[in-house]
């Protein structure tokens, strides 16, 4: 007999804490990218002598940067499922100008130019999506195209025109704030709503990470010592109060489009972590034949990828044509590279398989730390580029490092 | 005996927790065609793989001797610039380019970095004559069969100067015809001084073209035969193939057979790409509840094309025949609807086809099923991780968690993780399609014990399997698959390995 299995109970869960520098060094790369994001910020507030963390310039980070964050989350499902969208930035110009049409040429009231234009990127989605789902079209093809084929259709629905003039309620979404007149800054210390905000996010945010380490520990799933989980919550906790402050003690409080993200941020994550359909993007992504031979309906999965990048870079045009109040034939041009830049510094595999939602915004904010860091300094949009793009590279190339090293610690 | 062209004395290769050859000896004479012969994963193609400087010198043990002088090949130009020159079973054409240009890639009609392609379209035209083809050198080759294909991969070798040719199941994706141009053709290298060395499955084949043949068993040479006086038969060679022992390797197990579960008929199967090949050539065979079902077939037979197109149509175009479930005809088109009706499949290739390697054993196990865990689109993390627990402790799954990611995992834990997905989508019917390939002998018997477990629940099993000893070990019946038709089903009782190799080598009448 040549049987050498193991009494099962031999075998019986251990729980699998790993401790120290083990456990740290396997969360790296997660922890790498928010100890970068955090290195920069204090950088960049030491050279700027405190303007980089000055109330006003915090909201203004945000504003600036909400919709490249917006099209990241979108953007990250769709490079976890192995595709890519260079189409995003002209999308988000054509709804822009689609909405401006609406409200200035055809006279709709702004909530139902607001839904129409959702339901237009949707179509636009749909319409790249099928390419690339049941054609089979690879999504580079697919959305480079797309890139031209809006841009085109933008200067031509815009007569090469700017429109400009939007009602009061159109632009709250991209430059309104909330309440502002609840609290007025000049009799209150801080904007008690923003605080109020603030606060009730942190006590969400603690209770629902308690419970989750409450259920993985009663399953013998916990692998964070405690000490790594409390230090991490009352660090993240402490981020967010801070952040709080800062903008309770802006000129205007809590910027809506903070709120909009927020809710989206939380909203994706839990898709990408906990529903069917998220599980399927990452087993698409992970090996597209395995989940076919695992039943999974992956041409579906990519065609409504697409779908929700469309109307997530609808609602980025409408917030940054808000924000401007204007719509021109050139707006959101190279929002798909930095969002793209965004997923991939934020951890994405180019592969596929790989990539988390708050690892494309924590990319996204390095990217806007830097933007907003570097204009304060007065560096020239030339060495800002230059900078950006060695970023970009090194965040990648320390990828590709660390999985080496990994695989080759294996063998 | 005329001297030797080529010695292969004590050649050893081992790779990770496997030895695949074990002082293998091999001496071709000069001129002459010499068959290898042996089970799959008998060593055949790692042995040439050895031999044309794909394992380079160093990473083997034992001396090749070429042409009198020990050679060490470092790779396969250094091989090939010594005129041995090797052809694989899959094809290295380039598709889009032409004819002339696949004869000399890598070898170029060139001056000064240029070039010059009438001296190219030229040679091409004179080799492809040599190999009896008729056609244009400047046509692309992925426009020309399969058949013509592998001539132009002869010629290609003539090329290179071949002294010494060798062929991996030359004929095994060939029609009729064009394998018996292809054997003529290699008849006619003999007579032009050209020694060939020829892989095959195809006993008669051997029988007709060659003047002596090796047989390989797990690893070893067992011996080589003369075939000149006509005293070997095709029993002599199937008895070298498979005369191992069988130890007891496989748990006991009292089958309890109960109703049809699921019944195929008529069933045909067309390449997906060139939809006039037939795959699968009416296949009938049905699988009872409680029952292991076999299905017996070299390399090349259709095994696999065979299940996948029944699981859900993942395989092949023009797909005819019925499927019945429990007595009634049922259609599953799809990958889903073959689960929804209770069929799963274990795909023989793990690692490319059943597990997202990158990611963690409990979310593969749920990979099949993850709509039970899931309400209103939502997955219950916490029960998915409960009911991969449960499986990690009733298949033995040696890892340290649930979390732990597949990729990492060895190879039969890594198959017990996709039998644990499958049986969590509790289907009637498992395909299994080489459980135990690229396992170790302990995990293995791992597997045959989960194998009787699921039949004991009264599932009804179809294992594929390559190793003869495992279908007997293990199966109630075999099915022999040949060139994609059922040429037998024999109740194993009465099954043998020769009677069974007799089956899966017989030709089309």
């Amino acid at each position: 007999m040549a049987t050498t299995v193991k009494d099962p109970a031999v075998a019986m869960p251990q729980p699998p804490v790993k401790h120290g520098i083990s456990f740290l060094t396997s969360r790296l790369r997660q922890i790498g990218i928010f100890v970068a994001l955090l290195v920069i910020v204090t950088l960049f507030q030491v050279l700027t002598g405190g303007a980089l963390l000055q109330p006003d310039n915090v909201s203004n980070i945000i504003v600036q940067n909400s919709y490249i964050l917006l099209l990241a989350i979108g953007m990250v499902m769709i490079i976890v499922a192995g595709h890519i969208d260079l189409s995003v930035g002209s999308v988000a110009a054509f709804v822009g100008a689609m909405s401006g049409i609406m409200v200035q040429d055809w006279s709709f009231p702004w909530w139902l130019a607001f839904i129409v234009s959702l339901v237009i990127g949707g179509l636009v989605g749909a319409w790249q999506g099928f390419w690339v789902a049941y054609v089979g079209i690879p999504a580079f093809i697919v959305t480079l195209a797309g890139m031209l084929v809006f841009r085109g259709l933008t200067q031509i629905v815009l007569e090469n025109q700017r429109i400009t003039g939007f009602p009061e309620e159109y632009r709250q979404l991209g430059g309104g704030f909330l309440f502002p007149g609840l609290f007025p800054a000049e009799t209150n210390i801080l904007d008690w709503t923003t605080v109020g905000l603030g606060v009730i996010a942190v006590v969400l945010l603690v209770v629902s990470q308690l419970r989750g380490r409450a259920t993985r520990a009663r399953l013998n799933l916990e692998d964070e010592p405690a000490a790594w989980f409390f230090t991490k919550l009352a660090f993240i906790a402490v981020i967010i109060l801070g952040l709080t402050y800062l903008l309770a003690g802006s000129r205007s409080g809590t910027p809506i489009v903070l709120v909009v993200l927020g809710v989206l941020i939380v909203a994706y994550s839990l898709v990408m972590s906990n529903s069917v359909f998220g599980r399927h993007i990452y087993a698409r992504g992970g090996n597209l034949q395995a989940a076919q031979l695992s039943g999974v309906n992956t041409k579906r999965i990519d065609f409504m990828l697409f779908v929700n990048m469309g109307v997530l870079a609808a609602l980025a045009g409408l917030i940054f044509t808000g924000r401007l109040n204007s719509a021109g034939p050139g707006a959101g041009n190279l929002f798909e590279l930095d969002a793209i830049a965004a997923a991939f510094i934020g951890g994405a595999a180019v592969t596929g398989g790989v990539g988390t939602v708050i690892g494309a915004i924590t990319g996204g904010l390095i990217m806007g730390v830097l933007n907003n860091g570097m204009s304060l300094l007065g560096v020239g949009i030339d060495y800002q580029q230059f900078i950006k793009g060695m970023v970009l590279l090194l965040a990648v190339g320390f990828d590709v490092f660390n999985k080496r090293r990994a695989s080759s610690a294996l063998k | 005996m005329a001297e030797n062209i080529l010695r292969m004395h004590r050649i050893t290769k081992t790779f990770p927790g496997v030895k695949a050859l074990q002082d293998v000896n091999l001496d071709v004479a000069r001129g002459e065609v010499h068959a290898i012969c042996g089970e799959n994963g008998a060593g055949k193609s790692t042995l040439m793989k050895v031999l044309s400087g794909v394992y380079p010198h160093g990473t083997y043990d034992g001396d090749i001797e070429f042409e009198g002088r020990v050679v060490e090949f470092k790779d396969i130009r250094d091989s090939e610039r010594d005129g041995v020159v090797i052809i694989h079973q899959e094809l290295a054409l380039s598709p889009f380019l032409s004819v002339a240009e696949n004869i000399f890639l890598g070898n170029e009609r060139e001056k000064r970095g240029f070039v010059n392609w009438n001296e190219t379209n030229l040679e091409a035209a004179k080799l492809l004559r040599r190999v009896g083809l008729d056609l244009s050198p400047t046509v692309r080759a992925g426009d020309i069969g399969v058949g013509k294909q592998q001539l132009v991969e002869i010629a290609k070798a003539l090329s290179k100067n071949v002294k010494l040719l060798i062929l991996d199941e030359p004929t095994a994706a060939l029609n009729d015809e064009d394998s018996a141009h292809l054997l003529g053709l290699v008849k006619g290298l003999r007579s032009e001084g050209i020694t060939s060395i020829i892989i095959s499955h195809k006993l008669n084949e051997i029988r007709e073209i060659a003047d002596s043949v090796t047989i390989l068993r797990d690893g070893r040479t067992i011996e080589t035969l003369s075939l000149h006086d006509g005293s070997v038969t095709e029993e002599r060679i199937i008895k070298g193939m498979v005369g191992r022992d069988m130890e007891s390797r496989y748990p006991d197990r009292t089958p309890v057979i109960r109703e049809e579960v699921l019944r195929v008929e008529d069933w045909t199967v067309h390449h997906p790409q060139e939809s006039s090949r037939v795959i699968v050539d009416k296949a009938n065979l049905s699988v009872r509840a409680g029952e292991v079902v076999g299905i017996a077939g070299l390399m090349g037979a259709g095994r696999t094309e065979l299940a996948m197109s029944i699981f859900g149509r993942s395989y092949g175009s023009n797909i005819t025949g019925t499927l019945y479930k429990n007595g009634t005809p049922i259609t599953a088109r799809t990958v889903g609807e073959a689960i929804r009706h209770g069929i799963a499949y274990a795909t023989e290739d793990r690692k490319r086809y059943g597990l997202n390697l990158i990611d963690d054993i409990k979310r593969n196990i749920s990979g099949a099923a993850l709509g039970k865990l899931a309400k209103r689109g939502w997955v219950d993390s916490g029960r998915e991780a409960v009911v991969a627990g449960d499986y990690r402790t009733s298949m033995n799954i040696k890892a340290p968690s649930v979390t732990a990611v597949t990729g990492k995992l060895s190879g039969g834990n890594q198959q017990k993780v996709v039998l644990s997905k499958w049986m969590f989508s509790d289907p009637d019917v498992l395909i299994l399609d080489e459980p135990t390939r690229g396992i170790d002998v302990g995990a293995k018997y791992e597997i045959y014990t989960i194998i009787n477990r699921l039949a004991a629940e009264g599932k009804a099993v179809i294992v594929i399997s390559s190793e003869l000893p495992e279908l007997l070990g293990i199966c109630d019946r075999i099915y022999t698959l040949a060139e994609g038709r059922i040429t037998a089903e024999v109740p194993i009782a009465q099954a043998t390995p020769e009677l069974l190799m007799q089956f899966m080598t017989k030709e089309k009448d």
